[in-house]
């Protein structure tokens, strides 16, 4: 899933203070599970910016709303009327919902109120690991199950630096080297050998090196097209 | 040959090899860079040149080498993966090459985080690249040299001739993958490999036999990485915190025994440590040169050049070898 955590108040609050009708717009997947943006979270945000406006003499009307998902149109259009009629949109989505619905707006301003932060699990609640970049050309195979691009400070794809102890990174000693981890897996595996190939240099443009991605599935796009013709 | 340069030449005449180490300073003064290069000139068949090292700016690596080749000293450029993309970097290697250098030694690099161990503010901040890894810049430096041929596929017209180089951890966790990883480094392409410094002599000579049973040390020099103890605080601080680096503690008894002699007087412990440290170095290199496999020696004396002189003449390295100018 998408894990994000909330922005400081201060920082919000320097996004909406000369705002007059603020909406909260929280999202109930993802963000919600890690305890960033969901209705409790859009709440809590619109309680806190209320006590900051009265405590700053601001006039402003501030309000929640949630759905289940912002990144699918339909289920955001059932409120569409009434998000329209506040001048700013305050979304606790991740930074694909605050870039969907702000193509949705017209005028009216969609600011974000968490940090998008990684694809990741929950090891235990509270708990939140990066495991996947979202590089686009996936070698789990090769690793073991493991991901050097992202699990990797250096992103190396031949095996570990010189920066290992005790099984831990060099950037920190909270941090699992991921080759360490990927070499104690493959032994497990019975399939270290395969370390032994020497990984080439790689494409990078599936990832966010080759511009802004896009995946068009032609068939469901002709049914629907189908469809929208009869209709 | 494969480039002609010095450091190839000493390997391929089969007498055990010198290289030392030249940091470059944080500031836009060549004068530190060529006087250390004045210091080293003579006493190593050529001298690293390290990039960044500890993730903090300092004068590049290709722009130092250049002021230690101008006096006389042969530069091995260092050249980590953290900072440039292959089309920086095989620009750089261009460069590099049309400026008269002919030693690259290829290295994942420092974390931007490191910032000189939090000694310094550094720039913990910024974007690292990590377009390739050592094992793939090796092999791109190959391509280049003997291919004639850029990463993506492109022709060279005239081809940099590099002797190309790898650093390895024998003693790095994990350690059963380090000879493999030594291996992928070789399959590549690299020539002669530096190792990072061994205390540990009978765990390096361990990892040596595994590497003379996979028969790789007939595929490229490995050069045993030595650094030159001041202190015992300084080997405690190895032994704890260097990655891929463990001190016995007899060495660290022997270094705390030469400071304990020194009583109170502050001055006396640092020279008595320095000479005990001198004394180790001397040792280590006999050890490391009498490990079968091994090619030559990297010395690395951070921040004391000016030891380098007396270690290698106390280490019967002293002269190093010359060749006729083709």
């Amino acid at each position: 899933m998408i894990v994000g955590t909330q922005k400081p108040i201060d920082e919000i609050w320097s996004m909406v203070r000369d705002s007059k009708r603020v909406l909260v717009f929280g999202c109930n997947t993802c963000v919600a599970i890690c305890h960033a943006g969901g209705e409790k979270e859009a709440e809590t945000i619109a309680t806190l910016l209320r006590m900051r406006a009265s405590q700053e003499g601001k006039d402003m009307e501030v309000n929640y709303l949630s759905v289940m998902r912002h990144c699918e149109p339909e289920y955001f259009e059932p409120v569409m009327d009434e998000v329209k009629t506040y001048d700013l949109i305050l979304s606790t989505a991740c930074g694909v919902g605050v870039n969907f619905l702000a193509d949705r707006t017209g005028t009216i301003p969609v600011y974000p109120g968490i940090n998008t932060s990684f694809y990741g699990a929950v090891q235990q609640p509270g708990d939140f690991t990066e495991l996947c970049g979202g590089c686009g050309n996936c070698i789990l195979h090769l690793t073991g199950g493991i991901c050097p691009i992202v699990r990797c400070s250096k992103s190396l794809m031949n095996g570990p630096c010189g920066g290992t102890k005790n099984g831990k990174c060099e950037v920190s000693d909270e941090v699992d080297c991921a080759w360490f981890l990927i070499v104690e897996r493959m032994k497990q595996l019975g399939t270290l050998e395969k370390l032994a190939e020497v990984l080439p240099p790689r494409n990078w443009s599936p990832s966010t090196h080759g511009g802004p991605r896009r995946i068009v599935i032609e068939h469901l796009r002709e049914i629907e097209q189908q469809e929208e013709k009869k209709g | 040959m494969k480039c002609g340069s010095n450091l190839e030449k000493v390997i391929l005449s089969g007498q055990p090899a010198v290289t030392a180490e030249l940091g470059p300073p944080m500031s836009a003064d060549p004068h530190e860079v060529i006087k250390k290069a004045q210091i080293l000139k003579g006493f190593c068949d050529a001298a690293n040149i390290t990039d960044c090292q500890t993730a903090v700016v300092r004068i590049s690596s290709i722009a130092a080498a250049v002021l230690a080749l101008r006096e006389g000293l042969e530069p091995v450029m260092q050249m980590t993966c953290r900072d440039r993309n292959r089309i920086a970097m095989q620009a750089d290697l261009l460069g590099a090459a049309a400026l008269g250098l002919k030693n690259c030694l290829c290295l994942a690099g420092d974390h931007q985080k490191f910032s000189a161990a939090g000694r310094l503010k550094g720039h913990p901040g910024a974007k690292n690249v990590y377009d390739v890894d050592t094992c793939q810049l090796v092999g791109i430096l190959k391509k280049m040299r003997d291919e004639g041929l850029q990463e993506g596929g492109d022709k060279l017209e005239v081809a940099p001739k590099y002797f190309i180089g790898a650093s390895w951890t024998p003693m790095g966790d994990p350690l059963d993958f380090r000879p493999m990883n030594l291996m992928k480094k070789v399959n590549s392409g690299a020539d002669f490999i530096q190792t990072q410094g061994i205390y540990d002599i009978e765990l390096f000579r361990s990892q040596m036999e595994k590497i003379r049973n996979m028969g790789l040390h007939e595929r490229t020099a490995i050069l045993g990485g030595i650094i030159v103890p001041k202190s015992a605080m300084m080997l405690k601080y190895m032994d704890s915190s260097v990655a891929g680096v463990s001190v016995p503690k007899a060495l660290i008894d022997r270094m705390a025994k030469a400071k304990a002699a020194a009583g109170e007087d502050k001055k006396k412990a640092k020279e008595l440590q320095e000479q005990e440290g001198l004394k180790i170095t001397v040792e280590l290199i006999h050890q490391v040169l009498e490990t079968p496999g091994v090619k030559g020696v990297h010395i690395q004396a951070i921040e004391w050049e000016t030891a380098i002189e007396g270690i290698v003449k106390a280490a019967g390295l002293y002269p190093r070898p010359t060749f006729p100018v083709e």
